[in-house]
């Protein structure tokens, strides 16, 4: 019996590819940037399985240029919002993601992006490359401290879970969360609340959630209505969950006092949208799980995905 | 009725801090962020009985001459007291203060997050969004260090270097290692084991100065002592500057003996936009913001406007720097 064919989207870490390429023949856009649609389509004509990442859109299109050896569409990341999902259940074809492994990156990641936006890091950063930094002011880039505050958390999963066990011996006073559930894990750490207490009592806010129907614009004109004037919001989530003209609006107007993202809608962001001139909006390129522990791990998984998928194990 | 006390207050400080002296003193205050002149304050302070000033204002033989000797009580709201004529108050018999501890919370919080932001790279980060250069998501652009299984060094097992450990123990770091003067019993709660300093160094992943500077840890960190480090090692420092050799520090860094380096104290202070090290993508230069909170400026207020108050009625102060029995 041949080998199985496996396309990968993406010159991804060389763990992950010598895996596959032990029990199948691999053929890979070998470069740093995005492969373009019309040489996916191309590319994808008989495989078993696709290896993909967060920017290759994996729709109808694609999966009709594949054809009937498709089995598994396996992506290197835990968000699954790029593939058709729904067209590959009804092909019968699995998608498979890497969830848990960069979880401690993302929590990480998420603490750090909450910490420079509570205590107004990048303004401190950008005083000393301006020379600004003059001789001592009581009141000068002044920020939060998280003792005796209180956080809150949209989504306990497995990043929500390893964000709250990092804060608290910050010394919040409380950690509160929204989640369809409760979560037996959030048992001694953090304590259940409806959306709207979640909001308005919160002095800090991360938004740890998948993007799903119920999810998407879910942060907008009203919801930062609810929230304290002096509140946080953190995402580091998806950026469709938050409405981003609604989120300059509030920024602007006081409703709430600085958002820290690492995700945005769209990705990249281009440098003149009106939320990166805000001096209380802190935007990362999506560095979530941007450790080199993490990137190989996700590779290795996916291909684990694949090959268990094709029965290859 | 009996005259209040009159206190001059060198700068337009948190709320707080004034609201408790105006309940038992008549206040006056120079209403500005930025420090008062050396001759306005010299025209402000006669026939005053209390000073409550900032760490940039020179407390000398002058202005204590111009205030006359009614004046009673120097505070300053700050922990170090440099800038005050210690010797001169002493002969004169006015009692010096200052605002210890009420900022440890904020600074080991900050130490943190400047351990973050230098081991994410995250600055690189805003800078490419601000830049235009962030392009589609990429599997190896900008990646940083994770905190899982990493070995932690702390200089200076303090207050700060303690808060520090136990802020850093839920990241899932494997060890954390300390070096001070001597053992200190907390240690163990966060599971910190004592090494001689050539081990702290060698064996660490991420080291934090968290000491204070004298002449045993002036300078401490200098080429020898980058030598020994990994050399994908992050040095953080929010001790002092002048525990870092800065000369040193930037051959380090632009020679691969270290990976990166994040520090909120240099030498000097400030540090010129103009200093070599600033432009190195892998040093990250904060403007000493470790107790920059308004928690910890209100405490600092509070604890400031306290401490001449207890001067007034003949009580202990919570930052006696001298006191008179």
């Amino acid at each position: 019996m041949s080998r199985p064919r496996v396309y990968v989207t993406r010159k991804v870490p060389g763990e992950g590819l010598d895996l596959l390429k032990e029990k199948c023949t691999v053929s890979m856009w070998d470069s740093d940037e995005p492969v373009p649609k019309e040489e996916l389509l191309n590319q994808v004509k008989g495989v078993h399985a696709i290896f993909c990442t967060i920017s290759d859109r994996i729709d109808a299109a694609v999966l009709n240029a594949a054809g009937s050896n498709l089995k598994i569409v396996a992506t290197m990341s835990v968000g699954r919002d790029h593939i058709s999902v729904q067209e590959c259940e009804s092909r019968d074809i699995y998608v498979a993601n890497t969830p848990d492994v960069a979880s401690d990156s993302a929590a990480d990641l998420t603490v750090a992006l909450l910490l420079m936006t509570t205590r107004r890091l990048v303004e401190g950063l950008e005083a000393v490359r301006a020379g600004e930094w003059g001789p001592w002011k009581p009141a000068w880039i002044c920020g939060m401290e998280l003792m005796n505050k209180t956080v809150g958390i949209f989504g306990f999963g497995r990043v929500g879970f390893g964000v709250a066990r990092r804060l608290r011996p910050f010394g919040v006073s409380d950690i509160l969360y929204n989640d369809p559930y409760e979560a037996g894990h959030a048992k001694g750490l953090a304590k259940y609340v409806s959306f709207d207490e979640l909001l308005s009592k919160s002095d800090v806010l991360c938004i740890c959630c998948a993007v799903t129907p119920q999810t998407i614009g879910m942060f907008n004109k009203k919801t930062f209505q609810k929230m304290k004037k002096t509140s946080f919001l953190i995402n580091t989530a998806r950026g469709a969950i938050v409405n981003h003209d609604d989120l300059y609006d509030a920024l602007k107007n006081g409703d709430i006092g600085a958002a820290g993202l690492d995700v945005t809608t769209p990705e990249p962001l281009r440098s003149d949208h009106p939320l990166i001139k805000l001096n209380n909006c802190i935007i990362l390129p999506h560095m979530g799980t941007n450790t080199v522990e993490a990137r190989h791990s996700m590779s290795v998984n996916t291909a684990k995905n694949i090959i268990a998928m094709l029965g290859l194990d | 009725m009996p005259k209040l006390p009159r206190v001059y207050v060198t700068r337009n400080i948190p709320k707080p801090g004034l609201d408790l002296l105006r309940e038992e003193c008549e206040v006056e205050v120079w209403d500005s962020d930025d420090a008062i002149p050396k001759d306005e304050l010299l025209k402000h302070v006669p026939g005053i009985d209390g000073l409550l000033c900032m760490l940039t204002d020179r407390i000398d033989k002058e202005v204590l001459e111009a205030a006359g000797p009614q004046l009673k009580c120097v505070g300053t709201m700050s922990v170090g007291y440099e800038h005050i004529d210690v010797e001169e108050c002493k002969s004169r018999e006015i009692r010096v203060s200052n605002t210890p501890n009420v900022s440890t919370d904020s600074v080991s919080e900050l130490t943190v997050a400047l351990l973050l932001l230098t081991s994410r790279r995250l600055l690189e980060g805003v800078d490419a969004v601000k830049q235009g250069a962030w392009g589609k998501w990429k599997p190896m652009w900008l990646c940083g260090m994770e905190m899982v299984h990493r070995t932690i060094g702390i200089l200076g097992l303090g207050r700060i270097g303690y808060g520090v450990a136990r802020r850093l123990k839920p990241f899932g770091v494997s060890k954390i290692i300390y070096h001070d003067v001597c053992k200190v019993s907390y240690a163990d709660d966060v599971g910190a084991e004592f090494v001689p300093f050539d081990q702290l160094v060698a064996e660490s992943d991420v080291i934090c100065i968290c000491c204070n500077l004298t002449p045993q840890t002036k300078h401490k960190f200098n080429m020898v002592t980058f030598k020994k480090m990994k050399k994908h090692a992050i040095l953080i420092n929010s001790g002092r500057g002048g525990v870092v050799h800065h000369d040193d520090l930037f051959d380090a860094l632009t020679s691969g003996e270290i990976g990166a380096a994040g520090l909120d104290v240099t030498e000097p202070e400030p540090l010129p936009a103009s200093h070599p090290l600033v432009s190195l993508h892998n040093c990250i230069i904060l403007p000493h913001m470790g107790s920059n909170t308004i928690d910890s400026r209100n405490s600092m207020a509070e604890t400031a406007a306290k401490n001449i108050l207890a001067c007034f009625s003949n009580k202990d102060a919570i930052g006696d720097v001298i006191v008179y029995r």
